[in-house]
C-alpha cells in the first residue's frame, strides 16, 4: 500500500463533519501556520516540498506563490480552481464531496501564506450539490472560529466564499475563470500580465487547483522535506488519479508518484485490469488534452524502461513516444475501441468548448470535427488524414490560451500512433458505417521514435 | 419583449441580495452567474429576455451584460425545456461505457430525439460534455442529481420515479 496523504481518512464515518475531521487531526496545519510560522516560511516549505500544480500544467506551486506581487494597500486573493471539466477527471469532486474540510483547511493555510483576506472557491455549476457540501463546511469553520475575524487571536482575518460556474470547460483556464468570477463570459485573457500581478479585480491573485491546495496541509504539518521524500525525482508527493474507461475498478486512487503504469492498470489495488480478459489497446493518461499512447508505449518507454506514473516518465520521449501526467484523468481503452471515433468525440468536445476568440482555435476545431465526422461515418478521403495533420499543426502555439494546443494534441497523437485506423476508415467506408464497427488490428510496430 | 411573466419569490430576491454582498464594493457584477441559476430555477427552467432584464435590474447592470453571459454558458436555457432535463454525458470515457446506447434508449423510450422535449412537457433530452462522473458511466444529470452506472432497468425506474414525482428539477434543489 502506498502512502496516503489526502485520502488517509476518507473512510472514517462522519469525516465530512468538522467534529470528526478535527478528531482525525484536522486543522493542525492552520494552528501550526498561524501560531508558529511566518507567511514566508510557509512559502519556503511549499518550495522545498517540490509540490507541482495538480490542475494539469504541473507548475511548481512554491515558485508560483513567490511571484505574487505585494503592493501595499491592495488586496490579494487566493482562488481555488474547482472547475474540473477536463474529460476523464473527477478527483476534485471526490475529494470535495468526501472530505470537504481538507480543502477548507488547505485554503486557510494557503491564504495565510499569501496574505489573502478573501478567498473564493470556483466550482463548476454542474457540481451544485458539491458546492452545498463545501458551503456547509465553510459555515462550520466560521462557527468554530477557523474563518472570520481574528483567527486564533492572531489578528488575521479571512472570508471564504463559494462561486458556482455556468457550464463551460474553458473556465478551468485560470484567466477565463477570473473573468467568469467577475461575472463575464469566460474569455481567457492575454498574458502577461499574469494573475500574480493582475488577477481578480486587477489585484494580485493566485489560482490553484483543489488537490494542490489540499496538499499544502501535509506539507505544513510534516515539513516540505518530508513531503519531498515521497514520490520519485522531481515528481514529489502523492497524486490523485481518476481512472475510467475499460477497466474493472474505475475510481479515484491516491498513488505515490512513481508507481509503474503496468501495476496501476493491472493490480487489484488500483484499476484491477481490463474487463472480460480483453486486451489493453491504448490509454490517455492525463485527461483528454494529453496525447494518447498505444499499449506498448504506455507500458514501456521508447528506450525499453518501465513507464512510471510520474511527470517525467509519462512525458519521456516527448510527443513522439510519450504523453503527460496532466490532470491525472486516466482513460483506458480496450481492443474494441475505435480510435477515429474517439478522436472525433474529443474534437467535438473542443469545438464545443472553444471560446471563439482566436480564429485558429475557433475555425480549426470546427474543421477537425467535420473532417473526423466524415471519416468516421464512411464519407472520408485519404487526403483527409494529411489535412487533419496540417490543421492541428496550424492551431498549436497560435492561440491566446492552451485550449488550442489541447484540441490539437489528441488529433496529432491519434494520427501518429494509429494512422492505419484512419486509412482503414478512408479505404473501407462501408465497413465503418455502423457506429459500433470493429477497428482494424494494430500493425506490428517496426521501429518506434 | 417584456410581456412575459417573471417570477421571483421573496426568498429568491433575498438570496440574490445575500450573494451580491459576497463581493467587494463595486464588484456586484460577480453575482451574475449564481443569480442566473436562481432566476432559471424560479422561471420554469429557462431564461426569457424578460427574466434576464429582471436579473439586470436586481444586480444593477445592463441587460446586454446579462444576455451575453447567459448565452455563453451551457447550463442556462434560453428556450423552454421540460420539467426534467435529462443531461446525458457523451464524452469519451462515458462513450467507452455505453453513453451512446443510453441516449438511443432514452430516445426510443420517450419517442423524441436528443434536444427535444416530450409533448407533455415532462422530459427534455440534452447531450452534454464530461460531467466529472467518468468512473460511474454511463450517467445523466437531472437537476442537482447525478444518476450513475445506469442500466436499462435503472433508467426505466428513474423515468417512472420522475413521472410519479411530477416536479420540476433544478440545479439549485438542495439534496
Ligand atoms: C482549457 C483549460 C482548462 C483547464 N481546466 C482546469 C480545471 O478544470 N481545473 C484546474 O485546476 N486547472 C485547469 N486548467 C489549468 C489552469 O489554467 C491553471 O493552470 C491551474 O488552475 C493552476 O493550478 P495548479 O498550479 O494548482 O495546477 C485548465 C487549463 C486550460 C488551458
Ligand atoms: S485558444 Fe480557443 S479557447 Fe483559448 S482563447 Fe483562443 S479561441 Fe478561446
Ligand atoms: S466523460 Fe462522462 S462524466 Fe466524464
Amino acid at each position: 500500500m502506498g502512502k496516503k496523504l489526502l485520502l488517509e481518512h476518507i473512510n472514517v464515518p462522519g469525516i465530512q463533519s468538522l467534529e470528526v475531521y478535527r478528531k482525525m487531526g484536522g486543522y493542525a496545519s492552520v494552528e501550526k501556520a498561524i501560531k508558529t510560522m511566518s507567511p514566508d516560511e510557509i512559502v519556503e516549505e511549499v518550495k522545498k516540498s517540490g509540490l507541482r500544480g495538480r490542475g494539469g500544467a504541473g507548475f511548481p506551486t512554491g515558485m508560483k506563490w513567490s511571484f505574487l506581487a505585494k503592493p501595499a494597500g491592495i488586496p490579494r486573493y487566493l482562488v481555488c480552481n474547482a472547475d474540473e471539466s477536463e474529460p476523464g477527471t473527477f478527483k476534485d469532486r471526490y475529494l470535495m464531496e468526501k472530505i470537504p474540510h481538507a480543502l477548507i483547511e488547505g485554503m486557510i493555510t494557503s491564504s495565510f501564506a499569501l496574505g489573502a483576506n478573501t478567498s473564493y472557491i470556483y466550482i463548476r455549476g454542474e457540481y451544485f450539490y458539491v458546492s452545498r457540501i463545501i458551503e456547509r463546511a465553510i459555515e462550520e469553520a466560521y462557527a468554530a472560529g477557523w474563518l472570520g475575524k481574528n483567527i486564533l487571536g492572531s489578528g488575521y482575518d479571512l472570508d471564504m466564499y463559494v462561486q458556482v460556474g455556468g457550464g463551460a470547460y474553458i473556465c478551468g483556464e485560470e484567466t477565463a475563470l477570473l473573468e467568469s468570477l467577475e461575472g463575464k463570459r469566460g474569455n481567457p485573457r492575454i498574458k502577461p500580465p499574469f494573475p500574480a500581478i493582475k488577477g481578480l479585480y486587477d489585484c494580485p491573485t493566485v489560482v490553484n487547483n483543489v488537490e494542490t491546495i489540499a496538499a499544502v496541509v501535509p506539507i505544513v504539518n510534516h515539513g516540505g522535506d518530508e513531503y519531498a521524500k515521497i514520490g520519485i525525482g522531481k515528481s514529489t508527493g502523492t497524486k490523485l488519479i481518476s481512472a475510467g474507461g475499460n477497466i474493472n475498478k474505475p475510481g479515484v486512487y491516491e498513488i505515490e508518484l512513481g508507481v509503474s503504469v503496468e501495476e496501476f492498470i493491472f493490480s487489484d489495488e488500483y484499476c484491477g485490469g481490463i474487463p472480460d480478459g480483453r486486451k489493453l489497446k491504448a490509454c490517455v493518461p492525463g485527461g483528454s488534452s494529453v496525447p494518447i499512447l498505444p499499449a506498448d508505449l504506455l507500458l514501456k518507454t521508447s528506450t525499453g524502461e518501465n513507464r512510471l506514473m510520474s511527470y517525467e516518465s509519462l512525458s519521456e520521449g516527448g510527443f513522439a513516444t510519450g504523453s503527460m501526467l496532466g490532470s491525472g484523468g486516466f482513460i483506458v481503452y480496450d481492443e474494441r475501441a475505435c480510435i477515429v471515433r474517439s478522436t472525433w468525440n474529443y474534437s467535438r468536445f473542443y469545438h464545443h468548448e472553444s471560446c471563439g476568440q482566436c480564429s485558429p482555435c475557433r475555425e480549426g476545431t470546427s474543421w477537425m470535427e467535420k473532417i473526423l465526422h466524415r471519416l468516421e461515418y464512411g464519407h472520408g478521403r485519404s487526403e483527409d488524414i494529411d489535412l487533419l495533420w496540417d490543421i492541428q499543426r496550424k492551431i498549436e502555439g497560435n492561440t491566446i490560451c492552451p485550449l488550442g494546443d489541447a484540441a490539437a494534441w489528441p488529433v496529432a497523437a491519434a494520427i501518429r500512433h494509429f494512422r492505419h485506423e484512419f486509412e482503414y476508415h478512408a479505404k473501407f467506408p462501408e465497413k465503418v458505417k455502423d457506429t459500433k464497427h470493429t477497428p482494424p488490428p494494430m500493425p506490428i510496430r517496426v521501429a518506434v521514435g | 419583449m417584456s410581456n412575459q411573466t417573471v417570477n421571483f419569490s421573496e426568498e429568491a430576491i433575498a438570496e440574490c441580495h445575500k450573494i451580491i454582498k459576497r463581493y467587494p464594493a463595486g464588484k456586484h457584477k460577480s453575482a451574475l452567474l449564481p443569480i442566473l441559476h436562481i432566476a432559471q430555477a424560479e422561471n420554469e427552467g429557462w431564461l426569457s429576455s424578460a427574466t434576464m432584464d429582471k436579473v439586470a435590474e436586481i444586480i444593477g447592470i445592463t441587460s446586454v451584460e446579462v444576455y451575453e453571459v447567459a448565452s455563453f454558458y451551457s447550463m442556462y436555457n434560453l428556450k423552454p425545456v421540460g420539467k426534467c432535463v435529462l443531461e446525458v454525458c457523451r464524452t469519451v470515457p462515458c462513450w467507452l461505457n455505453g453513453a451512446e446506447e443510453l441516449v438511443s434508449y432514452l430516445e426510443k423510450k420517450l419517442n423524441i430525439k436528443a434536444g427535444e422535449t416530450t409533448k407533455d412537457g415532462m422530459f427534455t433530452i440534452k447531450t452534454v460534455e464530461c460531467l466529472g462522473s467518468c468512473g460511474t458511466a454511463p450517467m445523466l444529470q437531472c437537476g442537482a442529481n447525478y444518476h450513475e452506472n445506469l442500466t436499462n432497468e435503472k433508467t426505466d425506474a428513474l423515468l417512472e420515479q420522475l413521472k410519479a414525482e411530477n416536479a420540476r428539477k433544478s440545479y439549485t434543489d438542495i439534496i
